[in-house]
């Protein structure tokens, strides 16, 4: 029995420390936060209201001779009016939570930093993730990496059907639509490796649309931004009409160059520029330490 | 151009063994019933009796049928999806390729939906109603018939898919730019979208005719607050079906256009926008579930007070929240996707609308808590349901509040936490007020109770089934677990998953026992029989009459006095130990039966059919043939029979024979 207890607690605690209840930035920590205070005061609410019910049920049972039989006991002004009161209190006390927090964590809202965000672009593509890095001029697919500490600024759009970007660990999500651009703000403070996935069925392909985010320190980034440019895969024209091919499952790739407007090319549903620029090894990186 | 369209022997799914054999096995079903009832020459019986009766209660009945077998067909896909999510982990892709295993879940949420909840809700409305209004029929019973023809004749669609070509792949609500010609070019999406608008017509009739009857067609003295709240909550929901389904019929007509003429409402080029279908399914999909939840509530309401043995608890502000949420669950409908960006003004005034719907559901609640408060309680099956309802559906609430808060709803939106939630106020709400309202009404139906102990059985499995089945899906919600995955990729979700799948497995253990109860009860109807038609000490005017109630309800129409019709007439038969003097009987005209229902829904199908498969002359003809039916009906001479004074007072005097005893009984017992 003991054992049993300490295996179900230790269940509970990982159970409890996951996806987005182990936020890894300010945005995923300020929504967790929201859902723990909102559950707590509708707890308080719920729990007494069960309890009475199977109380209420239990006393006042056909058998039970000592509860009092009131056949005609059908209204109370009294009542009625904290039976009104209750919920109407704690949606106007939510209804605060709500306003406010959706003010505050509005994903186009850029976040609070003193360096300036690394701006990534996001497509969703049949059926995988494209991230294009247009300061550093580079792509990558099911492969986000990120400098630690730093907001990211996505820009996201879908070259196919709807989808949505969702990386749990660090907060909101956002659909991914053709024809549109949409924005989120997210932030990383821990690094390592966190989970991204859709969260908008897009298909056959649709469980594969799995991606890794890679949040590193910022020097590392820089590197990593730099290794990644000596990538020979080009994303222009050619590039990204082969990349476009349904696939799923796919293994994370890196592109060294990327047609400069490829994003808004997308969103315009245009030929993509059939051109890459020639390398630059010394633009600096936005998001690294000078 | 062929003559037979894009349909093909490869529309047979000779390669797949699942839908095939499923298939074979459902034809040879449907064929032995077929034999059977030919042989016990039951076939003119259920022409007369309930294919072509315009009787609200059979027409009840027949929906309610056709929710059971649907209820069947749903869950076998719920259980495929589980099966496969509990396999398919890691390395192994399970026994469902992603092409079928969309199509299942696609089915699920469409038929559980507009199969199963609608047509219980739907029946127990045309059951009851009427009865509870002190009436004889509906406004409009032919219209009834053909309603109820229209919506299995969906149903019938739906389940064709699964032998002739393929169901939808795009989630029950089938969202573009995926259920456009450009990402699904099958006849999936054309089977969905014709079988809801057929069945939608069938709906928005229904709508019309209750609206009208509610509004309209009452016993005397019975003025609108004296109404029965189930008869307020059925009003509420025809309302928001009037309402809401037009909009659904246009949402569907115009991706019908994109698909089938190449129009640009919501394709990805030439000007369209997906976003704007996302916004008009869910004008239509919120209220709707509102439409199921609605006569749900009214179903616990008749339930608690009945059982409690008392009057409902604060009848007017039951009936004022009622119209609150009504009115309320249109203005919600973009809480379905806070995702979309539209920016923090408009996210927070809806996340606050919607919760301001907690507010009258919350009232209900303690309403309920109340009319138990001070109750001689009985614990039969129906209670069992209202209070395992009460239990569960305000954790349904506060995780439906959750979802309300835009913030929250970032990080839990379309995930394993929102299926969770939605199914703990459908199956905690729908499909538990469903199972109290079968068993609280199948005596007044069929005349005799349903098996007690086998009921509380089947109470048991929903109950524990359900809490096994969705709890571990809040916390894989909470993991990053969204939903529609035909492949796992995280093995460590497996013990969860199987605990779903165990879940999922004891509820269909109750769905068994369903039927295993119906069957016993039937068997044992002798010992069961209602002789008094008011078995349970009803409190409305449906247990006045006997059961099974004849074709025209009332002998004479009830005279109303005071908010619970029939409780007042008993308790005054009781104290004076007389029934009120007889009245003078009159012959009574009923509609009669009409074959227009039953044809008007074959030509439906077959124009469906044809449309799904492009076969055009077939289409055309299917809608001749739908129209001409009608045309044939307007030009009737005979509109109703006239059941003669004799028979009337024959049944109505062995009725009070009967109340009389009855009152005898209760009399001394007091």
């Amino acid at each position: 029995m003991r054992r049993f207890c300490i295996a179900a607690a230790s269940l509970l605690v990982a159970g409890c420390n996951r996806g987005i209840l182990d936020p890894v930035g300010p945005v995923g920590a300020a929504e967790k936060q929201i859902l723990i205070n909102s559950t707590a005061i509708m707890l308080a609410i719920i729990v007494p209201t069960m309890i009475a019910t199977i109380a209420f049920a239990f006393w006042f049972r056909r058998g039970n001779s000592k509860a009092t039989y009131r056949p005609d006991w059908e209204y109370s002004g009294a009542i009625e009016m904290v039976v009104w009161a209750i919920p109407a209190l704690t949606v106007m006390l939510l209804g605060g939570i709500a306003w406010i927090g959706s003010h505050d964590l509005e994903p186009s809202k850029s976040l609070k930093s003193a360096s300036p965000p690394l701006n990534v672009e996001v497509v969703s593509l049949d059926w995988k993730w494209l991230f294009i890095y247009p300061d550093q001029g580079i792509a990558t697919v099911n492969q986000l990496v990120i400098p630690a500490g730093t907001p990211v600024s996505f820009h996201l759009t879908s070259a196919t059907v709807w989808n949505a970007f969702w990386v749990p660990q660090m907060g909101s999500m956002i659909y991914t639509m053709p024809r549109m651009a949409t924005r989120l703000n997210l932030q990383a403070d821990r690094q390592g490796a966190f989970n991204g996935l859709s969260g908008h069925f897009s298909g056959d392909g649709f469980p594969g649309m799995q991606f890794q985010v890679q949040s590193l320190p910022a020097d590392q980034f820089a590197m990593w931004a730099q290794a990644a440019r000596g990538s020979d895969l080009k994303l222009d024209g050619a590039g990204y009409a082969q990349l476009s091919k349904p696939s799923s499952y796919v293994k994370p790739m890196t592109y060294g160059a990327v047609a400069p407007g490829l994003f808004d090319a997308i969103v315009a549903d245009r030929a993509p520029p059939n051109t890459v620029p020639a390398p630059q090894h010394n633009k600096p990186v936005p998001g690294s330490k000078p | 151009m062929t003559l037979f369209g894009r349909l093909t022997w490869s529309a047979i799914p000779f390669d797949q063994p699942i839908p095939l054999i499923t298939s074979l096995v459902v034809a040879l079903a449907l064929v032995g019933v077929a034999i059977w009832i030919t042989r016990i020459k039951a076939w003119p019986y259920l022409w007369h009796e309930y294919i072509t009766s315009t009787d609200h209660k059979k027409i009840g009945i027949m929906y309610i049928v056709l929710g059971l077998v649907m209820l069947v067909r749903g869950f076998a896909d719920a259980i495929m999806m589980r099966a496969q999510q509990s396999l398919a982990i890691g390395a192994s892709q399970g026994y469902l390729p992603p092409e079928h295993y969309n199509q299942i879940f696609t089915a699920h949420g469409t038929i559980m939906i507009f199969f199963v909840a609608m047509p219980f809700v739907i029946g127990f409305m045309n059951f009851v109603v009427p009865l509870q209004l002190g009436v004889r029929d509906v406004a409009f019973p032919t219209m009834n018939n053909v309603s109820f023809w229209l919506t299995a004749s969906g149903a019938l669609l739906v389940n064709l898919s699964l032998f002739l070509g393929e169901f939808a792949r795009t989630g029950w609500l089938g969202f573009p730019p995926l259920s456009e010609r450009a990402f699904s070019p099958g006849v999936g999406v054309d089977y969905y979208l014709v079988a809801l608008q057929i069945s939608g017509v069938g709906t928005v009739l229904t709508g019309v005719n209750f609206v009208t009857t509610i509004l309209k067609i009452r016993a005397p003295g019975m003025s609108y607050l004296r109404m029965p709240v189930f008869c307020w909550t059925s009003l509420a929901s025809n309302l928001l079906i009037i309402a809401a389904f037009p909009v659904l019929t246009v949402t569907l007509a115009l991706l019908m256009l994109d698909r089938y003429l190449g129009f640009h409402f919501f394709t990805n080029d030439g000007g369209g926008n997906s976003m704007l279908y996302m916004n008009l399914i869910w004008v239509w999909g919120h209220p709707e579930v509102y439409i199921l939840i609605l006569p749900a509530f009214g179903i616990y309401s008749e339930v608690v007070s009945t059982f409690s043995g008392k009057p409902l608890f604060g009848y007017r502000s039951m009936v004022f929240a009622t119209l609150a949420i009504c009115i309320i669950s249109f203005m919600v409908w973009l809480h379905h996707f806070f995702t979309m960006g539209a920016g923090a003004d408009v996210n927070a005034v809806f996340g606050i609308a919607s919760m301001i719907i907690g507010i009258p559901t919350g009232v209900k609640i303690y309403n309920w808590l109340f009319t138990i408060y001070g109750g001689r309680v009985r614990f039969n099956v129906p209670m069992y349901y209202a209070i395992g309802f009460m239990l569960t559906f305000v954790i349904g609430g506060l995780t439906g509040i959750l979802l309300a808060i835009p913030p929250v709803d970032f990080v839990v939106h379309n995930s394993l936490f929102l299926v969770a939630h939605f199914h703990q106020v459908i199956i905690g709400g729908v499909v538990f007020a469903v199972m109290a309202g079968y068993t609280y009404w199948f005596p007044k139906a069929f005349g005799f109770t349903l098996d007690e102990r086998i009921g509380k059985w089947i109470f048991w499995c929903w109950f524990i089934g359900f809490h096994l089945a969705f709890m571990p899906l809040y916390v894989l919600g909470f993991w990053g677990a969204t939903r529609r995955m035909q492949h796992i990729s995280d093995p460590t979700w497996a013990p969860l998953l199987n605990v779903a799948f165990v879940g999922a497995a004891i509820i269909g253990l109750g769905i068994a026992l369903t039927v295993v109860q119906l069957l016993y009860s039937i068997k044992t109807r002798e010992r069961r029989r209602d002789i008094t038609g008011d078995p349970w000490d009803g409190r409305t005017l449906e247990w006045l009459t006997l059961s099974p109630p004849p074709h025209y309800n009332f002998a004479v129409l009830p005279d109303v006095h005071g908010e619970e019709a029939y409780w007042t007439r008993k308790q005054t038969a009781i104290k004076e130990d007389r029934l009120i003097d007889e009245p003078n009987y009159q012959p009574i005209e009923m509609p009669l039966n009409t074959p227009v229902g039953v044809i008007c829904a074959f030509f439906a199908s077959v124009c469906g059919f044809a449309l799904i498969w492009y076969i055009w002359w077939l289409a055309i003809l299917g809608l001749i043939g739908a129209f001409a039916i009608f045309v044939w009906y307007a030009w009737r001479d005979e509109h109703e029979h006239v059941i003669p004074v004799e028979e009337v007072r024959a049944n109505a005097r062995e009725r009070r024979r009967i109340r009389m005893e009855h009152l005898h009984t209760l009399s001394q017992s007091t």
